[in-house]
């Protein structure tokens, strides 16, 4: 750091990033709304550069998904994921378990749950869906057991083992799909066969392909609202994220709380994936996630980690699948675009949620930093 | 004229009022203490001074003149430095590098200077510093000198401490006293917090009490005595005077028997061969230096690490494999040394943090909370204990030191322990809590529960001890009634010497 450069700067940029007295509750509400503002700006800038009218590209991407009853069934199906996997994510982050493997949970789930669903090509009685959504479950519950096995066991840090643990679920899928799970009649496509109409999820309604796993998504959401609010073991999740050593000193079983954390995502994931496969996809492909493990992650953050936050939160990441493939169909832009926005969201989020404990004040003339202060050139 | 003048200062926060039409005047060099228990309003005041908070009303007179301090910044600007309790130091970078830090970029441009700089200054106020040296490297008592030269450094005026000698060993605490008289006689105005009535008596010239938010007297600590000043402090219904009589003993509810433990931690000391008996109905009293393995054995009786089998055992029940929350149903109870980020959770609410320990009496009700039972229970302890704070909403670390102990004593002796582990019971605490936390301990022993009292003040375990033992490097001294043992007896056993005159003992038998 040199001086001379910090002064230069201080002359640009005026300003200093100073600790609030104590944490803004407010600005941790307004946080996720100025980083959306944010982001729709850049999203302004970004089809500007890509030479179309800005205004039409928004209104493609957030708005005309979701002009008829057909648009808003379809965010259903993808809010569905989404809830179930940031519903157990939040149980992860309030213990400060940084679980970022939903996605290979999720992953699991597809394939243990397809793999049973494929048992049952031939049959036609409703029961199976039973066996099938509890394989799932057990797949993505057994995925984060890894991570847990070795969290509890190796200390080995669970943000490592979980990335990692999801590359390996979306090889073994891969694996699946083209060698023992492949479809004989299926012309040789990595593809598994398509499932019995009996092994998937009821619709909500015959017109439209949205099924009951919106249902399984807002009663995940209200078990787990519950569960941290009024259970003892949330209570003891919540003090293990808050102040680990009170946790020690009350005596909480740090271990087992880690466990039932991970499990139980990697369970709520787990179903998202089985629900999945048997619900909009209807067969094992190797795709199955559009990275929904990941905006999930996204969803908890922006959510607040509050039930009704969460809700508002995945419907917006939902929409940010139908936006990119609405421009992509009416304005030919690349699908990507829904990776953009959604990285521009938690890039900001990430910025914003600085003013919570800081705030941002004009320097003064003189040279001297106050206490607590971290200037603009150290940063 | 009075080089700082406060004029009617008001302050209010919502729930309470910190400050209420505060006037002090401070001199020119004078040593002035701030006098007052946890919550009186001494941290508002400070800080509105310091510019870190803006009072709602009143006037602020600098040298005569009426002047706001926006910030920190402009306070220092105009002379002032403080020293928090709490030390803000960088403990990776040198004392150089550390004070370099909040010196106007001009002035540290050439480390070298800075450091000839100072050295001269740590040694002419006699606080030896070497500027070079890592701060992790420096002793507490140091570290502080670090904050002070850094305030010295900058054409000081007036200095503010906010308690400064509570991490300070005796020696160290005479060695500060002889800087600030350097300092005062020099001309440089001191603004001096503490709880201590004999340091105040001391070496401050002036003195202002507050209680309440409001100015409740004003002397000259010269010509009154301690009990006049503490009166002014606590108000006329809390009772000064504390003699408790000593009691003996019962049957043997803990029973510690050649306990011996090394962490993996380096830096922790070892426990050795560490045997110890205590009896219901009896308070046992260990003195000692922080560090000397009272935390360890801390951990060891509360679960926080486990030890060898059977060398813990609670009414003739082998505890040393259990944890925490196993012990507690077995009638034990622990406050820790760390209140925030230990014995209550920051963050969370009193009610939460009442259901932190307490959880197991009636609280939960097939894995849910009830939340009936935690709020009588915490708003219990509220009114018994005179937890000041605005409710059971109100989050742990918004009370003060002293309200927050006695919540978390309060939470601790209503389990009604048969076991109670006592860490520092009145470490920082101000008079009022400390009689009310001593009050409270004895009369749970005279209900029949063994206390094992860890402290580093000597005079409060003479005055509630029944028996007196003392720890160093991890060997527990000879445990005998606390009449029996005099000041130097302790003092020896503190420093360790326990070992050598038993050998001198046997040494001269021999002979």
């Amino acid at each position: 750091m040199s001086n001379a450069f910090s002064s230069s700067l201080e002359f640009i940029f005026p300003f200093k990033i100073e600790k609030r007295p104590s944490d803004s509750k407010l600005m941790s509400y307004l946080s996720p709304l100025i980083a959306i503002l944010f982001t729709l700006i850049s999203g302004a800038f970004l089809f500007l550069s890509l030479g179309v009218d800005p205004s039409t590209a928004l209104y493609t991407f957030f708005i005309m998904p979701l002009t008829d009853v057909y648009g808003w069934t379809e965010l259903g199906i993808k809010v569905a994921p989404l809830l179930l996997c940031a519903t157990g994510l939040t149980l992860c982050f309030k213990a400060k378990i940084w679980n970022i493997g939903a996605e290979g949970q999720f992953i699991m789930g597809a394939l243990g749950g397809g793999a049973m669903a494929l048992q049952f090509l031939e049959s036609d009685s409703s029961w199976v869906l039973i066996p099938i959504l509890i394989a799932g479950m057990l797949s993505g519950l057994a995925w984060a057991g890894l991570a847990a096995l070795l969290k509890t066991h190796f200390k080995a840090n669970e943000i490592l083992t979980t990335i990692m643990l999801n590359y390996i679920a979306l090889n073994a899928l891969l694996y699946f799909v083209h060698g023992p799970l492949k479809d004989p009649n299926g012309f040789n496509f990595p593809q598994s066969a398509l499932f019995s109409d009996s092994s998937l999820l009821p619709l909500l309604s015959a017109d439209y392909r949205l099924n009951i796993s919106l249902l399984f998504g807002l009663f995940a959401l209200v078990v787990i609202w519950a569960l941290m609010s009024r259970s003892w073991i949330g209570y003891q999740i919540n003090v293990l994220g808050e102040d680990s050593a009170a946790a020690r000193y009350a005596g909480f079983k740090e271990k087992t709380l880690t466990w039932f954390a991970l499990l139980t995502c990697g369970a709520l994931a787990g179903l998202a994936g089985v629900s999945e496969v048997t619900g909009p996809v209807g067969q094992l492909i190797p795709h199955v996630s559009p990275g929904y493990g990941y905006a999930a992650i996204i969803v908890v953050f922006l959510g607040r980690m509050q039930p009704v936050g969460i809700l508002l939160a995945s419907m917006l990441l939902a929409l940010t699948y139908m936006g990119g493939e609405m421009v992509q169909m009416e304005m030919t832009l690349p699908k990507s675009l829904t990776g953009l926005f959604q990285g521009m969201l938690l890039f900001f989020l990430l910025a914003t949620d600085l003013l919570i404990s800081y705030r941002i004040i004009r320097i003064k003339k003189s040279n001297v930093p106050s206490d607590n202060a971290i200037t603009v050139s150290q940063g | 004229m009075n080089r700082l003048s406060l004029q009617g200062i008001w302050k209010q926060y919502p729930g309470c009022i910190a400050n209420q039409d505060i006037h002090i005047d401070v001199p020119q060099g004078q040593i002035h203490a701030l006098l007052g228990e946890n919550g009186a309003g001494k941290s508002t005041l400070m800080k509105i001074i310091y510019g870190v908070v803006k009072p709602d009303a009143g006037s602020f007179f600098w040298e005569g003149e009426e002047k706001t301090v926006s910030g920190p910044a402009q306070a220092r600007e105009l002379g002032i430095g403080m020293v928090f309790q709490h030390f803000s130091l960088f403990e990776t970078l040198t004392v150089a590098e550390n004070i370099s830090l909040s010196l106007p970029k001009d002035q540290c441009k050439d480390m070298t200077a800075l450091s000839q700089r100072i050295r001269e200054v740590s040694t002419h106020y006699g606080m030896s510093l070497d500027p070079e040296r890592y701060v992790h490297t420096l002793s507490v008592g140091e570290q502080q000198r670090v904050e002070i030269v850094r305030c010295l450094l900058q054409n000081i005026k007036l200095l503010i401490l906010d308690e400064p000698t509570s991490v300070l060993t005796p020696q160290e605490v005479s060695s500060l006293f002889l800087t600030l008289k350097k300092l005062a006689a020099e001309g440089c105005s001191i603004l001096f917090i503490s709880h201590k009535l004999d340091e105040v008596t001391e070496i401050c010239d002036a003195a202002t009490i507050l209680r309440n938010g409001q100015v409740t007297g004003t002397c000259n600590p010269q010509n009154v005595t301690s009990t006049e000043i503490a009166r002014m402090m606590v108000g006329s219904d809390t009772p000064l005077t504390e003699n408790y009589k000593k009691a003996e003993g019962n049957n043997i509810v803990l029973s510690i028997k050649d306990l011996s433990f090394k962490s993996e931690d380096p830096f922790s000391s070892p426990i050795q061969n560490l045997s110890l008996d205590v009896k219901s109905g009896e308070i046992i009293g260990i003195a000692g230096v922080a560090g000397n393995g009272q935390d360890e054995l801390m951990r060891l009786l509360s679960g926080e690490e486990l030890a060898d089998e059977n060398t813990v055992r609670i009414l003739d029940i082998d505890m040393s494999q259990l944890n925490p929350s196993k012990r507690r149903e077995l009638g034990f109870a622990f406050v820790p040394e760390e209140r925030l980020g230990r014995g209550a959770v920051p963050d969370m609410s009193l009610a939460d943090n009442t259901l932190l320990t307490a959880n197991h009496r009636g609280m939960i009700d097939k894995g849910w909370i009830n939340f009936n039972a935690v709020k009588s229970y915490g708003q219990n302890i509220i009114d018994k204990y005179n937890v000041k704070c605005s409710g059971l909403n109100a989050q742990a670390k918004s009370l003060s030191g002293g309200n927050l102990q006695k919540f978390i004593l309060g939470r601790e002796i209503e389990q009604n322990p048969k076991l109670l582990i006592c860490s520092h019971p009145t470490w920082g605490v101000d008079i009022g809590a400390a009689i009310l936390i001593r009050h409270a301990l004895i009369e749970l022993r005279d209900q029949g529960a063994a206390i094992v009292v860890v402290s580093e003040d000597i005079d409060e375990l003479y005055q509630i001890s029944d028996r007196i033992c003392a720890i160093c490097q991890g060997e527990l001294s000879p445990i005998e009634n606390t009449g029996d043992v005099n000041i130097e007896t302790l003092g020896q056993w503190m420093a360790g010497q326990f070992v050598d005159s038993e050998v001198l003992e046997v040494g001269s038998q021999n002979v």
